[in-house]
């Protein structure tokens, strides 16, 4: 554990650290391929849509000692379309029926209670009419559509419109990954299913909501210093909010576990589980895409920013003349940058800052001298 | 000490941040939230969150409203209002305790039906669409059941219990419409079907003969055959309205065109009359509206109803029969589902326009509004989800989730033990107060604003464990990276509060948003799990400033955190501060804590 924390410290000092966004091409590369295989899965597999959307009925019964085949055939009888059968835990069964009308079910249920001896009271039905499953979807769209529009607006005012942007398609690609991984696993979608997906929302921009308040604290000033380019910063923005954002990924997939384990463990099938998995192919996307997706997408908008080339420009010619002047004066450059630096920070940019001993060679992560808290 | 050290601090804190206020007193402020809270709860005699149907068993049916061809825009909030308020009275009147009846969406009524209830029968009554008729009425009673009902004559007891009942109707009736209705004979139920045209007033309680009476009506409408109508007799001689189950059974799933025993509350709304009842002439959607209103010129309370165009055909001829006829038998029965709600006597011919006078009150009169227009409401509701229970499965399913949940907590809780130590306790701590606030607030809302606690609330409220323990982590790790800095924790902490507060704000900001957002425009069960997503991430914020930060201050003077104790989650050796540097730097302010130049 204490390696962990060392390396918390170590990459928020920059001594260590990943280049997201010098690196971003693979991992634009890499999601892509992900995202077009989800594509593809969900055009040529198509969702295993539940009980829910289809419309349909879905029986639990309670312990029996009846076999499968038994309540198979009874159901099946009884409705007169294929029944799916499933065993759960210690005798019950999960029965369900498609494209039954609600009229119908009724007379399944009471076919089923005889056949399996069971109490018609004791079998829980969810018997649902195929609009209603619609209807759910259709809103559910709806909402992903309206939030989708006021998050971008409140993004673009909190923070500013290359951000926002670059969160909406790390949003979209989030989403996209869990809607394949259903299309190509073959999971079924519920409403509960539908639920997940939904939380995925806020709960992705909350890493990406992390990354971003620190990137544009740090690159608050940005204009005024010439040691960093826009992506440099962003990389060290990234790197600094590593730790935070792997410990707000773990405990928020914590609980996610435990209702994964419950929810598919103890109870079979249900709500619990089909929530909790979406949840946790989603939160999971969404903690790899606000780091390899979002951030260095913004990176890439900042840099079309005339400023930005400009200050890259700067950046570049001063580093081609420090290593004109050979290793020997890297040392000295250093404390000359120290003063601009310090400006630039004014708000305090910690990533930026760090002991004066670190080694100068990392280019990055050099730290100002320590007295110097404003 | 602490006070000394504030007041250096205060300048400094002036400038930029915000001051570290008094942790006592937020922490005094959450504290008495949680004993208020606490205590309402237990004020209100709720000491558990309200369950719902998944949870506790039971049969939830979701309905959609359809408009009837030809009628656009009829779903609208009052229709959908009215249409609750009927589906309520219907299923509540099966003797359902507790059965909630709510709006949805903008077409969805979700009916809920708890455990111990005869489902069948409740998803009859809420199923079919409600049935407005109007009956003429061949014989009235009190509601008891007869004594013995072979040995009576039919109607002969009737008679007499009409004659007391009637007679102070009339009166009071009377006394009402005076004025400018002297025509009007009061019903039973002290009502009067008038229009603006009215007749001599008819005499008082009249003891016409039933027999007689009965094969008028006969004769006028359907002729039922003789032991049909011996049958009818002998029901209805048994029929006892003052008991709930037997006046709920009555008329039940007769048709239109049958002759049917019913029920019917009596004017002072507290005896029950019964009713033989003739095949409908008219049935509720020949009316096109009816609305409760003042008459200008005596101050009552009235109902006016409009009907169509062949509605009003139909009203005439049957009220030109009616009319002629003597009481009880010139009454025109309002039935809903079986029920009559009103059974006004009838004096002259009515064609479109009619208006009911009587005893009304303002509630009264627009409840017999709601109904006739309820039957002239365009809507028709069909069944689109019906989930049945079992109080065990719903109870496993209570369980799992609290399992599940317990297993979450636990899981989180170890992890920021093993990697925030000593900190990890304002965590916990934090994560507690979270939790006992969530489920006081569930607790106080069932009550309030009938929220009830279902497996997606719960999902909702376990996956918010973690979007709380997140902005404890944004905060700690604030803090943490200004202790790297070299300060000291003391003013590390107020340092990292204002920009960890602002990212915490900015993504609760935002997972709010997605929870309000689905919470408005989703149906169903995604709505209960965005009601509980955003109440948890509300009380995210409020514990996080209240609590968290507060407590951090205080603990932040501790000598076991403020010295970077192993185990504190402070370790400067941990965070990678490098102890020589520190000391160095701590040294010119050491007299000034925090910074030199304003020492």
């Amino acid at each position: 554990m204490s390696k962990l924390g060392n390396l918390g410290a170590r990459l928020y000092r920059g001594e260590v650290g990943y280049d997201f966004v010098g690196k971003r091409m693979l991992w634009y590369g890499l999601s892509i391929l992900i995202t077009i295989t989800a594509i593809v899965g969900l055009a040529v597999r198509g969702l295993n849509m539940g009980i829910e959307f289809e419309g349909g009925a879905v029986f639990n019964t309670p312990k029996t000692s009846a076999s499968v085949s038994k309540a198979e055939e009874s159901a099946e009888k009884a409705a007169g379309h294929d029944a799916i059968v499933q065993k759960l835990g210690e005798g019950e069964m999960r029965i369900q029926i498609a494209g039954v009308d609600i009229e119908k079910s009724d007379q399944i249920k009471r076919a089923l209670a005889e056949d399996l001896d069971v109490k018609a009271g004791d079998i829980n039905a969810d018997l649902v009419g195929p609009s209603w499953g619609e209807q759910i979807a259709n809103k559910a769209w709806q909402g992903l559509a309206i939030f989708m529009v006021l998050v971008v607006i409140y993004l673009a005012i909190a923070f500013e419109w290359r951000m926002a942007l670059a969160a909406l398609i790390a949003l979209i690609h989030d989403i996209t990954i869990t809607v394949g991984v259903y299309a190509l696993v073959g999971f079924e979608v519920t409403p509960g299913t539908v639920i997940g997906l939904l939380t995925i929302l806020g709960y992705s921009l909350y890493d990406t909501v992390v990354v971003f308040d620190s990137l544009k604290e740090q690159s608050k000033d940005i204009t005024k210093q010439t040691r960093f380019t826009y992506s440099e910063v962003a990389n060290r923005s990234i790197n600094g909010t590593l730790v935070r954002s792997i410990n707000t990924t773990v405990v928020a997939l914590l609980p996610v576990a435990g209702l994964l384990f419950i929810g598919g463990g103890a109870l079979g099938a249900g709500m619990l589980n089909d929530i909790s998995l979406s949840l946790f192919v989603g939160l999971a996307a969404g903690a790899y895409s606000s780091i390899f997706i979002a951030t260095p997408l913004v990176a890439d908008f900042k840099e079309r920013e005339p400023q930005m080339k400009a200050l890259k420009k700067r950046v570049l010619a001063k580093r081609a003349a420090a290593a004109a002047k050979g290793e020997s004066a890297e040392a000295p450059h250093t404390a000359d940058d120290v003063p601009h630096d310090d400006e630039y920070e004014d708000d305090a940019a910690p990533a930026v800052v760090g002991p004066r001993s670190q080694p100068a060679s990392r280019g990055r992560g050099k730290g100002r001298p320590s007295g110097k808290r404003r | 000490m602490d006070r000394e050290n504030e007041k250096v601090a205060a300048p400094k804190k002036g400038r930029r941040q915000s001051a570290p206020g008094k942790p006592g007193r937020a922490l005094a402020f959450i504290l008495i939230a949680l004993v208020a809270l606490t205590g309402g709860m237990f004020l209100s005699g709720h000491t558990t969150p309200r369950l719902g149907i998944d949870l506790a068993g039971g049969t939830s049916i979701t309905l959609e409203a359809k408009n009837e061809p030809g009628q656009k825009n009829a779903i609208n909030p009052t229709n959908m209002n009215t249409a609750v308020d009927i589906i309520n009275n219907r299923v509540n009147g099966l003797g359902v305790s507790e059965a909630e009846v709510q709006t949805q969406g903008d077409r969805n009524i979700i009916v809920n039906i708890p455990k111990g209830t005869n489902e069948k029968q409740a998803r009859e009554q809420v199923g079919t669409t409600a049935q407005l008729f109007f009956r003429p009425v061949i014989t009235q009673a009190a509601g008891a059941a007869t004594p013995d009902p072979s040995a009576t004559p039919p109607g002969a007891d009737k008679e007499k219990d009409k004659a007391t009942d009637k007679a102070t109707d009339k009166a009071t009736d009377k006394a009402t419409d005076g004025a400018d209705s002297p025509s009007s004979s009061a019903s039973p139920q002290g009502r009067a079907l008038t229009d603006a045209l009215k007749d001599d007033p008819t005499p008082g309680a009249s003891d016409k003969a039933e027999d007689g009476k009965k094969d008028d009506g006969k004769k006028d409408e359907t002729p039922a055959p003789d032991p049909a109508t011996a049958k009818l007799q002998e029901q209805f001689a048994k029929l006892d309205c003052t008991d709930k189950k037997q006046r709920a059974e009555a008329g039940r799933g007769i048709k239109a065109s049958e002759t049917t025993i019913a029920c019917g509350k009596s004017a002072d709304g507290k005896t029950w009359d019964k009713f033989i009842l003739a095949p409908a002439e008219v049935n509720g959607k020949d009316v096109d509206e009816a609305e409760a209103t003042i008459r200008q010129d005596t101050g009552a309370w009235i109902v006016n109803m409009e009907f169509t165009k062949g509605g009003a055909k139909k009203f005439s001829d049957v009220t030109s029969k009616l009319s002629q006829q003597q009481p009880p038998q010139n009454q025109f029965a309002i039935v809903l589902d079986g029920d009559v709600v009103s059974a006004p006597s009838v004096n002259t011919t009515l064609s479109k326009n009619a208006e009911i006078s009587g005893s009304f009150t303002q509630q009264s009169a627009k409840d017999l509004a709601n109904v006739l227009s309820y039957g002239a409401l365009p809507l028709t509701f069909h069944e689109q989800s019906v989930t049945t229970v079992s109080p065990a499965l719903g109870g496993e399913q209570l369980q799992a989730g609290l399992i599940a949940g317990a297993i979450g907590l636990a899981l989180v809780v170890i992890y920021l033990v093993v990697y925030y130590r000593g900190l990890s306790l304002i965590a916990i701590a934090s994560l507690l107060v979270s939790a006992a606030l969530t489920y006081t607030i569930m607790t106080l809302l069932g009550p309030t604003i009938k929220f009830a606690l279902n497996l997606p609330a719960v999902c909702g409220a376990i996956v918010a464990i973690g979007i709380t323990a997140d902005s404890f982590i944004v905060f700690f790790e604030r803090v943490r990276d200004e202790v790297r800095e070299g300060r000291t924790l003391r003013p590390a902490v107020e340092r990292g509060w204002p920009r960890a507060r602002r990212t915490i704000l900015v993504s609760d900001f935002v997972s709010f948003l997605a929870a309000a957002v689905l919470f408005v425009v989703t149906v169903g069960k995604v709505q209960g799990f965005a009601f509980t997503l955003g109440l948890t991430t509300l009380l995210d914020v409020v514990v996080v400033f209240f609590f968290t930060k507060p407590l951090m201050t205080l603990m932040a003077r501790k000598k076991f955190f403020a010295s970077g104790h192993k185990w504190s989650g402070f370790d400067p050796v941990r965070l990678g501060v490098k102890p020589p540097i520190r000391r160095a730097r701590r040294a010119p302010g050491s007299a000034g804590p925090v910074d030199p130049k304003e020492a």
